[in-house]
């Protein structure tokens, strides 16, 4: 899986040069248009301070109080059976209905077992390839006001079960537990 | 169901630290985990100003809809219902785009206007139309690049390589995308299977 390893060390890198390049190609006043995209990401930081502070406390209160632990007793067999680690169960739950919910568990997790553990990489890959089902539906089906949904809810969460289930692979396979 | 699972964790913590005698230890981490989330909020200002920048002049250059173009053909076969040169499919095409450099807000009002598209479409009805469907399909699961805040995250944690997991984020993500895109055909072949019957 070394190039899987390549992408993560290079695709950012590449990714600055030919935009930069590719905008100063095009005549686009890089720096200028740069510094105005910017201002947006001072905007979403500070947007998603209430989410988390929100979520944190509630899964820290749930955390500090014992009961993760004992819920933990009760999911892990399960999890064992069929090979999934119990600690990011919650977190496959929560990141099907609310993608800043899901935002503060993986921050939860990163910060109680370290961002470069086995929990911690497979927190973070689980975070960042899937989006929120539920949301997605809400937003879109609800701003054009359709009301009868078809087969998008079943669809929308079979396919997060399947993108959890790769991401479990993808992450043993590339860093090993 | 957000509001249920936020309330139900804080209430159940709560009535569990009072039967086990551990309502010290929530007092500290009601404290210490807002004091978290303020911090790991504004560690992430760092990445999403650098990339939203990097962003604003790849748009500006045109380079995002020169991937839209380059998407075209692929969304037209996965859309087989919209009609060639519909505004729908360049909405859907914009939308997958944003969604994949993780420009989530840009990529809202993208699908929105997608939907819009596709209800017209479908004649103005309230129930999904099988486009509708598989654009949502593909949304839950879009395709990402680079996933900025989860590595900032890592970043705050002080990860020896925070974004180590852009590979593994790329393939998770891709192989979930073409797996939504057959379950949704798969959903599909089972309506129409069963309109035969009647």
């Amino acid at each position: 899986m070394a190039i899987v390893h390549i992408l993560s060390v290079w695709l950012i890198p590449a990714l600055i040069v030919f935009i930069l390049l590719y905008g100063t190609v095009k005549k686009v006043p890089t720096y200028e248009a740069f510094v105005e995209g910017g201002k947006e990401g001072i905007e979403i930081a500070f947007s998603l301070i209430p989410y988390l502070v929100g979520m944190l406390v509630s899964v820290a209160i749930f955390r500090a109080s014992g009961a993760l632990d004992a819920m933990m007793e009760v999911i892990e067999p399960i999890a064992d059976a069929i090979g999934l680690p119990a600690e990011v169960v919650p977190l496959a739950a929560l990141r099907t209905l609310s993608g800043t919910a899901a935002l503060g568990m993986t921050t939860d997790l990163i910060a109680t077992y370290g961002p470069d553990s086995f929990i911690g990489r497979l927190a973070s890959t689980i975070q960042g390839s899937t989006e929120t089902t539920l949301y997605v539906l809400t937003v879109y089906f609800g701003a054009v006001g359709v009301k009868k949904m078809g087969d998008a809810l079943k669809v929308g969460i079979l396919a997060d079960i399947l993108s959890f289930i790769v991401s479990v692979f993808i992450v043993l396979f590339v860093f090993g537990r | 169901m957000v509001n249920v699972i936020w309330v139900m964790m804080a209430v159940i913590g709560i009535v569990f630290a009072a039967a086990n005698g551990t309502m010290d230890e929530v007092n500290k981490a009601v404290f210490e985990s807002a004091k978290e989330a303020v911090t790991i909020s504004i560690g992430m200002i760092s990445i999403l100003v650098f990339w939203l920048g990097l962003m604003a002049i790849a748009e500006r250059a045109g380079l995002l809809d020169r991937a839209a173009r380059l998407f075209m053909p692929l969304v037209r076969r996965l859309f087989p219902e919209i009609p060639p040169g519909h505004p729908a499919l360049g909405y859907i095409v914009s939308n997958m785009v944003a969604n994949m450099f993780g420009l989530g807000n840009a990529a809202t009002p993208m699908g929105i206007k997608a939907m819009e598209q596709l209800k017209k479409l479908n004649g103005g009805r309230d129930e999904a139309s099988r486009s509708m469907v598989t654009f949502l399909a593909i949304n839950t699961s879009s395709i990402t690049l680079i996933p900025a805040t989860v590595i900032s995250i890592r970043m705050t944690y002080g990860s020896a390589a925070p974004g180590e997991i852009i590979g593994t984020t790329i393939v998770a993500s891709t192989i979930s995308t073409i797996g939504a895109v057959l379950i949704d055909r798969y959903y599909y072949w089972k309506r129409t299977r069963k309109g035969r019957k009647r």
